[in-house]
């Protein structure tokens, strides 16, 4: 057991508090900061130079010297969303060379944003069952049908879509990963109003919208295979134990904010129970996390444990949001929405919010699927 | 960084389960429980068999110094091989006798530690720590025995009778040193819920005591709780085993039952509370090891709680899995949910120790 860094690490820490002390400060120019950054080699370590990376060597330590100093420091890192977290690990494992040099180097900028078109209303969990139909005519794909839940696809420029190409095929073999420009005619995207009064997410329809034959992610019918590199870097991207860390520290402000039978929350005993409680969750998932970073370091892998960080995460927000509703009381009756000074019950948000922690990105009872089969070697359900 | 166990303890690890596979089935568990069933011989140690088996491996000396025939590793080395001991709910002495060989380490001095060290290392000499007055008195600043000489009373004390050694809390949270055959002692058996885990209540009458001089009770206090969430951990992990086991070979409707999501999401759900838990031990042991006294005790009362809290439902979960036969005596699930209910229990609740974990936070 040895919880430090050792000497190199903690040289290269040195370095990289002494960089964010001379170039960031509040104010400075985001864009401007991230250039320096990436020069460095801080940010978008595991991309080339050439696509807009500072291609450093995998170094799993360096990684999480890089996040804990630039959390520290409040600095920008790596932009976060669909285009950097998604679309790039995709592009730099299957992408073409002119796709990589189009993209890459400027959704790593922030300047594109791109959308998730996997969704239907039909498909959900069983996504292989899209019907978004593709049809090659004239060095063009005319692309038909509807996409459901894609998150701020008003924002976006383009959007990465699995579609239908190839009907007659056997369902996980007729899907193409396609790039499409969203401003265009075929195009009509709908905000949908989710419980939280938000809309950030979208239905977005084609009828004879259009893209480039070329713009398409490996090969006709691969679609399936180029998506699943990707689930896999969202999952790693919602694992994460500094979310979890954030929402607690936030409770814990929360009690000693509220108030209950008169005096401070959390000098009520149940709450204090409740808080160190979730202290223990929150450790575990900690430790769990040094443990896979351990274990990625020595090559074994994180197995079982990597397979349930999605669904800890979520359960977690979960439990937080049970909790605060705990302490909010009669707090909770007044709605955040619309209202211009929240304040305690901006926790109600919360409360909803962490629902969607459970939905979105594979739900919690796929989850357990996953873990039952892969991870327990329980049987697999009867193949639809 | 490496939070993970090193070869060596991979090792004693292995070598303690290996030797738990082949000397305690589940049958051997149940016999503790068998023997116990219908007399309330509480006091006398269930099995002292599989306790004096891992004192012959060298359990009883790793914590032990060198200078007195131990081999002077840390309490994470002791921890790893506690959670075997729960995987397979040994029956016996073994937290009590570590903790009591502990307390000699840390508070005696170096006539008291040449003395009993080397017999409790090997096996030769057996001990036993007695903490708790009233009811939930387990921490060691409520402790009131003091004086010269004891009077008093202690509960829920583990496999008295027959012990060579009782390390007994005194006030003010120092520790002393009572042989099992003082006079003006009288032990008392109390039928145990997990029988294998004996307990008696002690009655001290002018019992003549020698203090140890370092007051080492909280921390010793700390490091029983690290020992049981290392149990509570390997037997949590046995409960999520056996139901996995269980479902894959148990066909109902033509399939296993484990092929219908209702089983499978129940037990995803008992893995997921289970297995990212194991830090928890791992590294309230290592803060014990090399951190201050709070830092310490802090890990130690969240592990205690978490593992301690999540057991006894784990086991509950286990039992359900198997249906009607789990509820039977002989199929012997009934013995990973008694030994949950000790680790719940023993040295202080979930909530005793979350209401610590909440003061030394600072909130």
């Amino acid at each position: 057991m040895d919880l430090t860094y050792g000497p190199e690490h903690e040289a290269f820490r040195t370095e990289v508090r002494e960089f964010l002390a001379s170039e960031w400060r509040k104010g400075t120019d985001v864009a401007a900061f991230r250039r320096l950054a990436i020069d460095a080699g801080y940010l978008y370590r595991g991309i080339p130079r050439r696509y807009g990376g500072s291609e450093q060597a995998p170094d799993i330590l360096r990684a999480r010297v890089i996040a804990e100093e630039f959390a520290r420091a409040r600095a920008p890192a790596e932009i976060k969303g669909n285009g950097v977290q998604m679309l790039v690990p995709t592009l730099l494992e299957r992408g073409a060379e002119w796709q990589k040099e189009k993209f890459v180097s400027d959704t790593l900028s922030g300047e594109l944003k791109w959308a998730q078109g996997f969704s239907e209303p039909g498909s959900g969990s069983d996504l292989a069952s899209l019907r978004t139909r593709g049809e090659l005519r004239n060095g063009r794909w005319v692309i038909n049908g509807q996409k459901v839940w894609t998150s701020y696809a008003k924002e976006c420029r383009y959007m990465f879509a699995l579609v239908r190409t190839e009907p007659d095929a056997p369902k996980h073999e007729g899907i193409s990963y396609l790039l499409i420009d969203l401003h265009q005619p075929g195009i009509d995207i709908r905000p949908m109003k989710q419980i939280n009064g938000g809309n950030d997410f979208n239905e977005v329809f084609f009828a004879d919208a259009t893209t480039p034959e070329d713009w398409i992610v490996g090969t006709r019918g691969e679609g399936w295979s180029v998506s699943k590199s990707l689930l896999k870097h969202e999952r790693n991207m919602l694992g994460g134990i500094d979310r979890s860390e954030g929402m607690f520290n936030s409770l814990v402000g929360l009690a000693r904010r509220a108030t209950r039978d008169g005096r401070c929350a959390i000098e009520d005993m149940w709450v204090r129970d409740r808080l160190a409680a979730l202290k223990g969750g929150l450790e575990a998932q900690r430790h769990s996390s040094h443990i896979q970073m351990t274990r990625d370091l020595t090559g074994e892998g994180g197995g079982l444990l990597q397979m349930m960080n999605k669904l800890a995460q979520s359960n977690y927000a979960a439990q937080v949001a049970e909790v605060a509703n705990a302490i909010l009381e009669d707090e909770a009756l007044v709605s955040p929405i619309g209202n211009p000074h929240p304040g305690n019950e901006r926790w109600v948000n919360q409360y909803m919010n962490s629902l969607a922690a459970a939905i979105a990105g594979g739900t919690s009872n796929i989850q357990r699927n996953i873990i039952a089969e892969r991870g327990l070697g329980l049987p697999r359900e009867r193949a639809a | 960084m490496r939070f993970d166990l090193d070869e060596q303890q991979r090792a004693f690890q292995t070598a303690v389960a290996e030797y738990l596979e082949a000397e305690c089935p589940m049958e051997r568990a149940l016999a503790a429980h068998e023997e116990v069933d219908g007399n309330a011989d509480g006091g006398v140690p269930a099995d002292l068999g599989i306790w004096q088996g891992l004192m012959q491996l060298g359990i009883g000396g790793m914590i032990v110094p060198e200078e007195h025939g131990g081999l002077g590793l840390g309490l994470l080395d002791m921890a790893v091989v506690a959670e075997p001991i729960g995987r397979y709910a040994a029956p016996g002495p073994f937290v009590e006798h570590a903790l009591a060989t502990l307390a000699l380490v840390i508070a005696g001095n170096d006539e008291q530690r040449a003395m009993w060290l080397p017999a409790l290392a090997s096996g030769e000499k057996r001990a036993t720590v007695a903490l708790a007055e009233d009811k939930g008195d387990w921490s060691a600043d409520r402790w009131t025995l003091d004086g010269a000489t004891l009077t008093g009373t202690k509960h829920y004390v583990l496999h008295a009778e027959g012990a060579d050694l009782i390390v007994v809390g005194l006030a003010g949270g120092a520790l002393g040193l009572v042989c099992g055959d003082a006079k003006g002692l009288s032990i008392s058996a109390v039928p145990s819920t997990d029988a294998g885990k004996r307990l008696s209540t002690l009655t001290f009458v002018d019992v003549a005591v020698e203090v140890l001089p370092v007051v080492a009770g909280a921390r010793l206090v700390d490091a029983g709780a690290i020992l049981l969430a290392a149990d509570a951990f390997g037997g949590a992990s046995a409960c999520v085993d056996r139901a996995v086991s269980y479902a894959k070979e148990r066909e109902q409707f033509g399939q296993p039952i484990g092929a219908f999501q209702a089983i499978k999401h129940q037990l995803a759900d008992m893995a997921l509370a289970v297995v990212p838990t194991v830090g928890l031990y791992w590294y309230a042991a290592h803060a014990f090891d090399t951190r201050d006294f709070i830092a310490a005790s802090e890990a130690a009362s969240l592990a205690k709680s978490h593992l301690g809290e999540l057991y006894p439902p784990i086991a509950r979960r286990m039992i359900e899995a198997h249906g009607g036969i789990g509820y039977t005596w002989e199929y012997g699930d009934h013995v990973w949910l008694k030994r949950a209910l000790f680790d719940q229990n023993y040295l202080g609740s979930p909530r005793q120790h979350r209401l610590r974990v909440a003061e030394l936070a600072g909130w």
